[in-house]
């Protein structure tokens, strides 16, 4: 019983992961069919924002310090912007190019951000702690779960709980929609087409500094390769939800972390350190059994 | 003064060119049908004005703004609500959130709300079946009833005109009846402007009004639309015969 409980908790948590993840990812292709790549390092960006600029192996904790009411804005305000700012610098003159266009134009932007971060920063990891005080185990029905573990699950939740709150009770929200459902059709309707852009990208760059949170006080680390891996699976999850669902990329980002956990525990031991190559064969199972993904978006055809 | 006009506009694709300096101008309040084969460059004309496809050459003014090249969100904040062809409801959204998407426009104008809510009850008062069905998701109504959002969606937005693109298609006769009843009495009610492009002459010459007849990227007729409807040259532009 309390080995179960363990998985179901490991399968949420990093399933909350990667759903975060996809969501960022499927904001801004439902909007412009943009596949942005450089999520990833918006979310390593993030962690490293918490440090001061050097490159020695022990961090200097600036916005790391603060305390947690006003460290959580802090990051996802910095996320918003810098995910803003690359719309506006870099998006922007890519709005009426083909999707391949923009993706490898997302690849570029994140090579800059990474070596950026390189240059500032080094590329040895750095251990920086986190809100420490997260890594107490609770004590769940004889199951030990890391309090993080339950907080980034409750946070996840709360995410998603106010983010389908606002796409359906607000303006802006019903905006947002109906871009992403027909773009052009919505802009002949008077909806301004950089304000739900740059909403999209503001929120994707929030969500990306929530997962910059789970991820540096869950790994103790500073990485500026962390948010790849994230990224990659993300990516796999908007995809296997339906390119633009929303929904869907939820939902394929917690099935990923179940399977991914389960492999983890019902994998003969040699196998283990194989689990990622069972992950993408039951990937590729999915997509052969439904292409267009597990919830698929209507309307992808149309572009801005 | 006039509401539309468009001089010598042009619109190409690549090396195709679908619309040829076309030039003609609308009066406030006044119906102009559009119609013409396929192909001949009806619906790039609509995309055009709407600020969709931008033309490559002419200049379009709407409500004393030269409005070429200007984006289609602005274009639509100016008056000029467009009803593209095929219906292009928001198929995931409920019948009344497609119907509230326009509203936002005003936003900045006090008293806005109240406004949307007093236009939503009147175009549910056009189109009672809408009011009926307003929780369900708009993908699920039939072609007509879609047809109705799309108008009364156009409407929502308190525009000074309206540009149809060809509302009857894929509807039955006794449907299109229907929507163009109400399109009517609405133009009636509201002073409305109306463009509507349609493939054959028929409607325009039952609802009567202006029309013109476009072929190959280009106006070849103008004029009342029953007069019209009845001549032999509206019958060789028409199917082309008397050229060769």
């Amino acid at each position: 019983m309390g080995s179960l409980l363990q998985v179901l908790f490991d399968a949420l948590s990093l399933g909350s992961l990667y759903a975060l993840g996809a969501l960022g990812i499927a904001l801004i292709f439902g909007v412009m069919r943009l596949v942005n790549f450089a999520h990833g390092d918006v979310i390593a960006a993030c962690v490293f924002a918490l440090l001061w600029p050097s490159v020695d192996a022990v961090a200097i904790i600036f916005a790391g310090n603060l305390p947690w009411y006003l460290l959580i804005p802090f990051l996802l305000a910095i996320g918003a912007a810098l995910s803003v700012a690359s719309e506006i610098v870099v998006f922007r003159r890519f709005r009426r190019a083909n999707p391949a266009t923009m993706m490898i134009a997302s690849f570029a932007l994140g090579f800059v951000i990474r070596y950026f971060l390189l240059m500032l920063f080094s590329s040895r990891p750095k251990s920086i702690s986190l809100l420490p005080s997260l890594s107490q185990p609770v004590e769940i029905l004889g199951a030990r779960i890391p309090l993080l573990q339950l907080i980034t699950i409750a946070v996840t939740m709360a995410v998603l709980f106010g983010l389908t709150t606002f796409l359906r009770r607000t303006r802006f929200g019903l905006e947002m929609r109906a871009a992403a459902e027909n773009f052009t059709m919505a802009r002949m309707l008077g909806v301004r087409a950089n304000r739900v852009i740059m909403g999209a990208f503001a929120l994707s760059g929030a969500l990306a500094a929530a997962i910059a949170l789970i991820l540096g006080s869950q790994t103790g680390t500073a990485n500026i390769m962390m948010g790849a891996s994230v990224m990659l699976m993300a990516f796999i999850a908007t995809v296997i939800g339906g390119m633009g669902s929303l929904a869907g990329a939820v939902l394929a980002g917690f099935l990923l972390g179940a399977i991914a956990t389960v492999m983890q525990v019902i994998l003969p031991p040699d196998a283990r350190a194989f689990r990622d190559a069972f992950v993408y064969g039951a990937v590729i199972l999915v997509l052969i059994f439904r292409p267009q993904g597990l919830l698929s978006a209507r309307g992808t055809k149309e572009r801005v | 003064m006039s509401l539309l006009a468009l001089s010598n506009v042009s619109v190409r694709y690549g090396r195709l060119t679908a619309v040829r300096q076309v030039t003609f101008s609308l009066a406030e309040g006044e119906i102009l049908f559009i119609t013409g084969p396929n192909g001949a460059g009806k619906s790039s004309l609509l995309r055009a004005i709407a600020g969709v496809t931008p033309p490559s050459g002419g200049r379009i003014d709407f409500a004393d703004h030269d409005i070429t090249g200007r984006a289609p969100e602005d274009i639509a904040r100016l008056g000029l609500s467009m009803v593209p062809e095929g219906r292009d409801v928001f198929g995931s959204l409920s019948i009344e959130e497609n119907l509230m998407v326009g509203t936002g426009m005003h936003s900045a104008t006090r008293g806005w709300k109240a406004r949307a809510a007093t236009e939503l009850e009147a175009v549910y008062a056009t189109f009672p079946i809408l009011k009926d069905r307003r929780h369900s998701q708009a993908g699920l109504l039939s072609g007509g009833q879609q047809q109705m959002l799309v108008i009364g969606r156009a409407l929502m937005t308190n525009p000074r005109l309206v540009a149809i693109d060809e509302p009857s298609l894929g509807l039955a006769p006794n449907i299109t009846d229907q929507v163009y009843e109400r399109l009517i009495a609405l133009r009636a009610m509201r002073k409305l402007t109306l463009l509507i492009v349609e493939q054959s002459s028929t409607r325009a010459m039952m609802v009567g009004g202006r029309m013109m007849l476009m072929r190959g990227g280009e106006i070849l007729l103008d004029g009342d639309a029953r007069a019209l409807g009845q001549s032999e040259a509206m019958q060789a532009a028409y199917f082309g015969y008397g050229e060769h």
